[in-house]
């Protein structure tokens, strides 16, 4: 092959859910993949600022969500606030060294250096970049993969709030964190879906956003 | 010309497609993504899989994940119960991702499997195909069994400290349906099931 030519250099869209190739009808408001129905797009439509949007909500979220206790316990003795750096404090101090690595990659890593790397493909992207292309597009890959994990601790939160219902002796419950902590993993989900690979590679100058 | 054309679905470059060896991967050659795989046995493995997925994610989510022995006294929680507690506790939208990520899209997830291959297998194509062949798809990334059975993990260390803890039916069950569901991702090759899905169609719309 002499050039890389694109499917869309060539009037061409391929579909997102099911991949067939299908010609672009030029002017036509809404086309649909001829064999799923799914509605096809040259790119994903508005995908910058969509991706932007969800991002910022994320990011804004990301600070209660490391700032308000995940879990209040409140026993005969008192009672204890978390948050996550606390938990992960607790499982380093106690000899647990390995849990404290996995919560703090999956609980703080792993959404920080998410919301860093869309920051980073969304610049480049607008700023029509070239550089690193193909590392680019494997982080892109990487984000996708990763930021399921860190759900991880809502799952602790729900199921020791769920068995620790002592009512005599101590109660567990779920703190303001919990909720801000679930909508960042849920919202920088979507904005990495929003997020569409094929701009990486659009640096002609053409637009198709 | 000849062989058909694909576009990567990452970089959007246009290739052709190539044969490929048992079990042999196509990557874009721009940008490395994956543009197909060689899936022996493809939808055959998906619908043997999905029925064994089933039956361990009933019984995941009928027994009781972990109990919490203190002072003779056990308290066990199963799926359900952790968010329906959540629920009360005034955390509706936690309760919500919680069930929506555990037990309403891995549930979708494997009716859809069964809807589409079983039919299939039986050389029938079932009405709305193409809409129940984009839920799953759109379903896939939000079914989180394997990051809730890690969860679990860790909120037993956590607990261990203060009373004894019991592993339950469940749990086992759990850890065979996230080898399970992770074995269908693996095998599951849509490719395959829509070239058998035109294949049962216009052999149907013969008379």
């Amino acid at each position: 092959m002499s050039r890389a030519v694109t499917a869309a250099e060539l009037g061409l869209v391929g579909c997102h859910v099911c991949g067939l190739l299908s010609r672009a009808v030029p002017g036509a408001h809404e086309m649909r993949c001829a064999r799923c129905a799914a509605p096809l797009h040259v790119r994903k439509p508005a995908s910058v600022s969509r991706c932007w949007a969800l991002l910022i909500a994320a990011m804004i979220l990301y600070i209660p969500a490391n700032t308000l206790p995940m879990m209040r316990t409140s026993s005969l003795f008192g009672s204890q606030s978390d948050t996550i750096m606390s938990g992960v404090v607790y499982f380093w101090t106690s000899g647990s060294w390995y849990l404290a690595l996995i919560i703090f990659f999956a609980s703080i890593m792993v959404p920080l250096l998410k919301m860093l790397a869309l920051v980073l493909l969304l610049l480049s992207v607008q700023r029509r970049s070239r550089w690193q292309q193909a590392q680019r597009a494997r982080l892109y890959r990487l984000v996708e993969f990763v930021g399921r994990w860190s759900m991880l601790d809502i799952y602790v939160v729900a199921v020791i709030v769920a068995l620790v219902q002592l009512k005599a002796l101590a109660t567990i419950q779920p703190g303001a964190g919990a909720a801000a902590f679930g909508a960042v993993v849920v919202l920088t989900m979507f904005s990495a879906m929003a997020f569409d690979p094929r701009l990486i590679w659009d640096t002609s100058g053409k637009s198709h956003a | 010309m000849g062989a058909p054309l694909i576009a990567c679905h990452e970089c959007d470059l246009l290739q052709h497609e190539a044969p490929l060896p048992r079990g042999g991967v196509a990557r874009c050659a721009r940008c490395g993504a994956e543009l197909y795989r060689d899936r022996p046995d493809s939808l055959e493995r998906t619908l043997a899989l999905t029925a064994g997925a089933v039956f361990l994610f009933v019984i995941a989510n009928s027994f009781p994940i972990i109990g919490l022995a203190l002072q003779g006294q056990v308290i066990q929680t199963t799926l359900y119960k952790t968010v329906d507690t959540l629920w009360d506790e005034e955390m509706k939208s936690v309760a919500a991702l919680v069930f929506v990520t555990t037990i309403a899209m891995p549930a979708l997830q494997l009716s859809a499997f069964t809807y589409l291959l079983l039919p299939l297998r039986l050389g029938r194509v079932p009405p709305h195909f193409a809409l129940v062949f984009r839920m799953l798809q759109a379903v896939r990334p939000w079914g989180m069994v394997e990051v809730f059975m890690l969860g679990v993990l860790v909120s037993l260390v956590k607990l261990a400290h203060l009373a004894g803890v019991v592993p339950g039916i469940a749990l086992w069950s759990f850890a065979a349906l996230m080898l399970v569901m992770a074995a269908i991702t693996a095998v599951f090759d849509p490719r395959a099931l829509w070239e058998r899905a035109e294949a049962a169609g216009r052999t149907g719309a013969a008379p």
